[in-house]
């Protein structure tokens, strides 16, 4: 395909908000409606139109509930060269209609297809793409409030020295970098469209409204579709129930802690979690050791929880693992080391063995439910 | 046949992480690693070497010192090295590192029944980007996430991760695959491969060596020209120290339940 260079006046052409709708087997991918539901808010910012493209094999029933979050509009690409994702297939749709409508914002899901697929179509479409985002801003008044609130900058001084100008409109896309240690805003202010991938489970879902979603309007766009190179054999479900780290209200995590048995260490964590109602997770350590898997890591290579509880067993805190659960409401840790890094983002700290502090737990939170 | 396999060095943000005034990072205080998916990608091309002697190809691009790290590599077994370094390669964003390095793995070659190999991503920048962005620029099929390959012939089949299950994709070389640590096992460096390392070929690709290749644009690489461009940078803040517990360990866990209970939590 021709390459697509964009930038200067022709950047003026680019308009509207887009999210790439990602389906799996004709079910959306929660991600979506919360992408949906921020897209909204630059939209509305930026005074334009909110559409989600969506690509599939009668997927047509999806759009309603998009709407119902916010979509203005579905971009609807039914073909049955589109019912399994494929990346040649789906960059080719999505890199079409991108070039032929020229949307000035496009989001996705930073799933593990949206991570295969976004920076594919930013390479081929001539433009910048940031990925994992966890904060989006069009207006500068807004992304100021975020940074006083956010981090330490002298904001005001910024705004003062011209650093930020509050007539910017660019997308500002703020990610954490170096496993969390630092966050960055990046900007694409030379070409066009500006590309993200956003971090699941992060960003909130707004209300639903039905009347929206009545009002929807399903844009059918037809477009010829390039022969692939790759193809699907088959799509397995893993039969094991994977944990739902995100959806989840309270988690129980464990990490090196537990090294002098595991088992053991693993099994207060799953009754603890249970009297909470609760599920497991882990640090990295917990998962690179083989202790859990992969599904339940939390932390910046892994899921980020905001869960109303956190109970981190036998956590040093690691920055990495911070990023993944600093925002949880609240954090209770357990620790034998009083350093601990842990401690400085948890509410209330315990410093002991964990192999006596989580039976006692577990008793003393027995006892509380049966006196209420 | 040919395994090029594109790789970073990258400091070792498990352990001690250094973090200067002005909240950039410290590098040179810390220890640098071969970026670990990356591990996994040098071991998928040695594996495939096992089994059809191909030649591997390791290329990353990075200051001089990231020689080091290619003759290590190459005591795992690689034939040879191509360091990609140039200061106007430097501060680079995604599109940009992609456009040098297929320039790269453009000019060692691409043939047939070659296969270009990556991590799925560094964990400095996490971005995963970095390798569809060169097989978009080379014009060849993608799989990323990888957990199993196997070629025979021109054919190869591969299991793509999915966070709910698996994907079997087959596709063709010339390809670019990602890999992720559930791959394989990186192997070691060899008493015998550290010997010859030293003898192995390492060529240095600079800034003339790939300016005139097609698949570089020279007003969209380094720093200024990347398309990408850091609007501001600061630490993340540390929430207030919360409260620690004092007394017996059951005087702690029985002042925490009633604390949750007062929130409500229980």
């Amino acid at each position: 395909m021709a390459e697509f260079k964009n930038s200067g006046e022709y950047m003026k052409d680019f308009k509207g908000v887009w999210v790439f709708a990602e389906q799996r087997q004709g079910v959306l991918q929660p991600t979506v409606l919360e992408l949906i539901s921020e897209g909204r808010k630059l939209a509305d910012d930026l005074g334009v139109e909110l559409a989600a493209l969506l690509l599939g094999d009668g997927v047509e029933g999806l759009a309603k509930e998009m709407g119902g979050y916010g979509a203005d509009r579905v971009i609807l690409v039914d073909d049955p060269a589109l019912k399994d994702y494929t990346t040649d297939a789906y960059a080719d749709v999505i890199c079409k209609a991108v070039m032929d409508k020229k949307p000035e914002i496009v989001l996705i899901g930073a799933t593990n297809i949206g991570r295969d697929l976004g920076p594919r179509c930013a390479a081929r479409l001539h433009t910048g793409l940031t990925a994992d985002c966890t904060h989006l801003d069009v207006e500068t008044t807004k992304y100021a409030d975020f940074l006083r609130e956010a981090s330490t900058l002298d904001v005001d001084n910024m705004i003062k020295i011209g650093k930020i100008k509050m007539e910017d409109r660019n997308l500002k896309m703020t990610r954490p970098a170096f496993g969390g240690h630092l966050m960055a805003t990046i900007i694409t202010p030379r070409f066009r469209p500006q590309m993200s991938t956003v971090r699941p489970g992060v960003l909130k879902k707004a209300a639903y409204d039905e009347a929206k979603a009545e009002a929807v309007i399903v844009e059918k766009y037809e477009v010829e579709i390039a022969a692939t190179e790759t193809k699907v054999v088959e799509i397995v479900k893993e039969a094991k129930q994977l944990v739902d780290l995100i959806g989840a209200d309270v988690v129980v995590s464990v990490g090196r802690g537990i090294s002098k048995d595991v088992e053991k260490g693993i099994a207060l964590a799953e009754e603890l979690a249970a009297e909470f109602g609760g599920v497991v997770g882990g640090s990295r350590v917990a998962i690179d050791s083989g202790w859990l898997s992969a599904d339940h890591q939390v932390g910046q290579t892994g899921k980020t929880v905001h869960p109303t509880l956190y109970v981190a067993l036998g956590i040093s805190g690691a920055i990495q693992h911070k990023a993944g659960m600093q925002d949880s409401g609240c954090i209770v840790a357990v620790n034998k080391n009083e350093s601990a890094p842990i401690f400085e983002v948890a509410d209330y700290g315990i410093v002991g063995d964990l192999f006596k502090i989580a039976p006692m737990m577990i008793e003393a939170v027995k006892a509380a439910k049966a006196a209420k | 046949m040919k395994y090029i396999v594109c790789v970073k060095q990258v400091p070792d943000t498990s352990g001690k992480v250094a973090v200067k005034p002005d909240g950039t990072l410290d590098r040179a205080s810390m220890a640098t690693i071969i970026n670990p998916d990356d591990k996994n990608a040098i071991e998928a091309a040695l594996a495939l070497k096992d089994q059809n002697g191909a030649e591997v190809i390791v290329v990353t691009m990075g200051p001089p010192p990231a020689e080091g790290m290619l003759r290590e590599i190459m005591a795992m077994g690689a034939d040879r090295a191509v360091l990609v370094s140039g200061r106007e390669f430097g501060g680079s964003d995604t599109f940009a590192t992609s456009q040098i390095l297929a320039a790269a793995v453009n000019k060692i070659g691409v043939d047939e029944d070659d296969i270009v190999f990556c991590g799925r991503q560094a964990i400095d920048g996490d971005t995963a980007q970095v390798g569809p962005q060169i097989a978009e620029k080379l014009g060849i099929p993608q799989i990323t996430y990888a957990a199993d390959i196997k070629v025979e012939g021109k054919k190869v089949t591969v299991k793509r991760m999915l966070e709910d299950g698996y994907m079997t994709i087959e596709t063709q070389t010339p390809c670019l695959i990602t890999a992720i640590k559930e791959l394989n096992e990186p192997r070691y460096m060899s008493i015998g491969g550290i010997f010859d390392c030293y003898s192995k070929p390492m060529e240095v690709y600079d800034f003339n060596t790939l300016k005139d290749d097609p698949l570089i644009e020279l007003d969209t690489i380094g720093l200024k020209g990347s398309p990408t461009n850091i609007f501001a940078s600061f630490t993340p803040p540390q929430k207030g120290a919360g409260e620690m517990l004092q007394g017996s360990d059951q005087e702690k866990v029985d002042t925490l339940v009633g604390k949750l209970l007062a929130k409500h939590i229980i």
